[in-house]
């Protein structure tokens, strides 16, 4: 998937929170990396059109998304999101919410809808779960329903906004694991992570962002073994202090 | 266990846990026995010997009022739900003249009591816009009243549903209507529902109060009977009686629907 953005800019309430992005490259794994409050949430929900920037385009395989309420539920159903903690819907079962958005947005028939639902759910080793509700799962499990409902509709791409950083350890590797399946089996994707080495192995590119700037953009190889600028050397070194 | 426990300490429970069952109920008609007794020791202190005789004697009136009262509550929590939501909304408007009058409609009626109310819109507004069927006006100004607190019910409820379930929502590309039809909507209903089968006892109480403009409803009905009978005594402790008929049956649905909800909170 074409990614191409020009001079994006976002502010919430006066505070600039990206200062001018520029991006062109196909996407296919990517990680984007940095300190807490660089801007890389924001960045993705743009991308994902769940946000409106304040300034400059984004360009997906080549159309110009409109930030415009109407033509953006076409444009999301396209693409599949995974939030922080979980984004599940309280009132349904694992199975209804990964089974109405294909019912409701993209017109499968309930059956097909709740066997496709049933399906994910064996996969990703929740066959057992999906009569139950969102409270009644783990972190771990909800997350990867959530991950079940991202895919469903075979979305164009994931974004994946730091979805393991509300889960115990012990949950972290089975999702993350789960995700390096989907990419093995073709899935493209953007995550936004503080895993390195999730970033470092998973991941094709890597984008470093800080104090609302692309500081650094390449595969993951060069941004981990050779960081170019200082402030992505101090990132990585502060994130090895305390590493095994 | 449970027997054990009833043995050792009969009258306690760990705090916020439910009693076993053969406690909950042996401590429960104790309660019971207990304010019967005190009710029947003040009624012989006052020297009151209670008569229900005149209930064989007007039982036809009583039942007529009996069913006006449940007819008017009905009809007044259907309209009222039919106000309060909207106006619910409304206080969220962009419209500020709407969002303002939902707001001072709100405090109007939270703000004043309903006998004000019912004097107020019969003798002026029903006057003036020629509503004289009392029991129509009656069910209009139990319904206003009534709107008000659905309202801020309501709102508390919208109020309560998170951000992230309506990120979700548009993440998963639902349209602004389909938002409301598949989350707003069910959340909504389900942490609304208790709270409004309380109000639906709060208003067949409330309904009491427009025997003052002489609407046949139970109320009404027995300040009549007692008006030629003199029996007092009687006839208000079968009023309140045959409210609880109506009143601890809402009330049991009420804590049914909180418990098959709670996954909401």
């Amino acid at each position: 998937m074409r990614i191409r953005i020009e001079g994006l800019t976002k502010e919430f309430d006066g505070v600039p929170v990206l200062r001018g992005i520029d991006f062109d490259d196909d996407v296919t794994t990517l990680a984007v990396i940095g300190p807490s409050g660089g801007g890389k949430s924001t960045l993705l929900r743009i991308v994902g059109g769940l946000i409106a920037p304040t300034g400059g385009t984004v360009e997906v395989d080549g159309e110009a998304v409109a930030f415009d309420e109407r033509a953006l539920p076409a444009y999301r159903a396209q693409l599949g999101f995974v939030f922080q903690s979980s984004g599940l819907f309280h009132h349904l079962s694992a199975l209804e919410n990964v089974a109405l958005p294909l019912r409701v947005v993209h017109g499968a028939p309930e059956d097909e809808a709740r066997e496709r639902a049933a399906d994910l759910l064996s996969r990703f080793g929740l066959a057992a779960e999906g009569g139950k509700r969102p409270v009644q799962l783990s972190g771990g499990q909800q997350q990867r329903v959530a991950i079940a409902r991202a895919v469903a509709a075979r979305p164009k791409m994931l974004l994946l906004d730091e979805p393991t950083s509300a889960l115990d350890p012990e949950y972290t590797n089975d999702v993350l694991d789960l995700i390096r399946d989907l990419k093995d089996s073709g899935t493209r994707f953007i995550v936004v992570t503080h895993e390195m080495g999730f970033a470092r192995h998973a991941c094709d590119k890597a984008a470093f962002l800080h104090d609302g700037t692309l500081l650094e953009y390449g595969t993951s190889a060069q941004l981990f073994d050779r960081p170019a600028t200082p402030e992505l050397q101090r990132f990585l070194s502060k994130l090895l202090e305390w590493s095994i | 266990m449970h027997v054990l426990s009833l043995l050792s300490r009969p009258f306690t429970a760990a705090p916020k846990q439910a009693a076993p069952p053969v406690k909950a109920v042996a401590n429960y008609l104790l309660v019971c026995v207990i304010v019967i007794a005190v009710f029947w020791l003040s009624l012989g202190m006052a020297g009151i010997a209670l008569n229900f005789d005149f209930v064989e004697q007007y039982r036809t009136r009583i039942a007529d009022g009996f069913l006006l009262t449940v007819e008017l509550s009905a009809a007044s929590l259907v309209i009222s739900m039919l106000v309060g939501v909207p106006v619910a909304a409304g206080q969220g408007s962009r419209v500020l003249p709407v969002r303002y009058l939902c707001d001072l409609y709100v405090k109007l009626v939270r703000g004043t009591p309903l006998l004000v109310q019912i004097y107020l819109f019969y003798y002026i507004i029903g006057t003036a816009w020629g509503i004289d069927n009392k029991v129509v006006a009656g069910i209009v100004i139990l319904s206003v009243f009534a709107g008000a607190y659905i309202a801020e019910i309501v709102r508390g409820s919208l109020l309560s549903i998170d951000e992230g379930q309506m990120e979700a929502a548009r993440a998963v590309g639902f349209t602004r209507a389909q938002t409301v039809r598949h989350v707003v909507l069910p959340q909504l209903v389900a942490r609304t529902l208790p709270a409004l089968t309380g109000q639906f006892a709060t208003i067949v109480k409330d309904s009491s109060l427009l025997s003052v403009i002489a609407v046949i409803e139970l109320t009404q009905t027995v300040r009549e009977i007692t008006a030629t009978n003199y029996n007092f005594f009687g006839g208000f402790l079968l009023l309140g009686g045959l409210y609880l008929c109506l009143t601890l049956p809402i009330m049991f649905v009420s804590k049914r629907f909180e418990k098959r909800f709670g996954y909401a909170h």
